[in-house]
């Protein structure tokens, strides 16, 4: 049980620590929903499955939804193969 | 109709002095003045040219180090003092964590009279099986009916920011609805069709036994509104605004709060004053049990997912 703990706390700093230094965003964003999850299941080894239910729902649900909306918004992901998907379309 | 007066009777008459007095042509100690119309603004060519060359020139001036000394000082103690800044941070909050009581001891602050009651009276007084419900929902209502509030401004906030009000932007978006739509994902939509159903039903389970077992209104509410996320995703806006538009959203939330307060200043009222409440507790354990927990938990959900899909919606398209 401790050696899961102890594994799980060391991938949330690995991710919290991956996810301020992307250059990328999507990666980031990916990042930080893999932060969540993790946290989830932490919750739940905390004995509090009431917050791990909201962290999962809300933190690796809705809140990269948003961010990869508002990513989407600003235009922020770049397509690499722009051309032949205009040519799908069509 | 009003006659057309000829130009010497209309000289004489007040209205003409007024608004001679207003366009400044009459003067009370100067008499007649006259009035040049104002030249327009004209600039030399050379001056045209030295002020775009001064703009030009503004960044070179501004990032290059060899001329702008401030910068070139600025930029090195920059690095050096975000790197002091936040080793001094670190510290700081290492220093605050290292005087927190440890985890779980017996004597910590934590263990007062107050959690003690809600351990060993709170199934007698609010009949929630789940202790947590049962507090944050009957002990603390009130802290609850504020985050739902919260959210409510929120989503107020998401409404002023992101909704598209003038007409031919909603019209240019309605119009190239590729922009939003998504495109016929058979992945996704598959996907959709075998997870919403179960998403759904979990989310209404966990606000329906938020006192029987870990849930309630806001998680429950979250998994609702992710599941509705899924499938607007999946199968577009035209089939979401069958069943959910800005009226729906509307009515829905204003009633789950309007349900909310009247609920809890009843049970403020009647705890205020001693009253026995006429809501009966139930047994323990059974669904409709714990007296208006489960009313808040409902009125909690509806307000959250709305809220959660309000929020996708808005950033997506600016509009229902």
């Amino acid at each position: 049980m401790t050696v899961f703990t102890c594994i799980l706390m060391g991938f949330l700093i690995v991710c919290a620590v991956a996810a301020s230094l992307s250059k990328n965003l999507l990666n980031t964003i990916l990042i930080f929903m893999s932060y969540s999850l993790v946290m989830s299941v932490i919750w739940i080894l905390l004995e509090s499955p009431d917050l791990a239910i909201t962290e999962a729902a809300v933190g690796a649900g809705v809140t990269t939804v948003l961010f990869l909306v508002t990513l989407k918004k600003i235009h922020a992901i770049i397509k690499k193969d722009d051309g032949r998907e205009e040519k799908d379309d069509e | 109709m009003s006659k057309r007066v000829p130009q010497e009777q209309y000289e004489k008459t007040f209205s003409y002095k007024f608004k001679r007095w207003l366009d400044g042509t009459k003067d009370p100690y100067l008499n007649e003045v006259e009035m040049k119309p104002q030249e327009p603004f004209c600039e030399s060519q050379q001056d045209v040219e030295r002020r775009e060359e001064y703009r030009k020139g503004m960044r070179e001036r501004v990032y290059n180090l060899d001329r702008n000394a401030g910068q070139r000082i600025f930029r090195k103690f920059y690095s050096v003092f975000s790197v002091l800044f936040c080793l001094f941070l670190v510290a700081m909050l290492l220093a605050a964590v290292s005087w927190l009581p440890s985890f779980g001891e017996a004597d910590n602050p934590v263990n007062n009279e107050v959690s003690r009651r809600y351990i060993e009276k709170g199934l007698q007084e609010t009949g929630a099986v789940n202790i947590v419900t049962g507090m944050i929902l009957d002990y603390r209502a009130f802290d609850t009916l504020g985050e739902s509030h919260v959210l409510f401004v929120a989503t107020c906030t998401v409404l002023i920011l992101l909704r598209l009000d003038r007409r031919e932007d909603m019209e240019k978006y309605q119009s190239n609805d590729r922009l939003h739509e998504p495109k016929n994902d058979v992945i996704l939509q598959t996907a959709a069709k075998i997870l919403v159903p179960p998403i759904m039903i979990f989310g209404i389970y966990v606000i329906l036994a938020g006192h029987l077992g870990p849930g309630g209104g806001f998680s429950g509410g979250a998994v609702i509104g992710a599941g509705m996320i899924l499938y607007l995703n999946a199968f577009g806006f035209a089939k979401t605004e069958k069943f959910f538009t800005a009226k729906t959203y509307k009515r829905l939330s204003f009633g789950a709060l309007a349900c909310y307060s009247l609920a809890k200043s009843y049970s403020f009222y009647t705890g205020a004053n001693h009253i026995e409440s006429v809501i009966p507790l139930g047994t323990p354990g059974a669904i409709l049990s714990s007296g208006l927990i489960l009313i808040l938990n409902i009125c909690v959900g509806i307000v959250v997912a709305g809220t959660m899909y309000t929020f996708y919606v808005m950033f997506r398209k600016g509009g229902y």
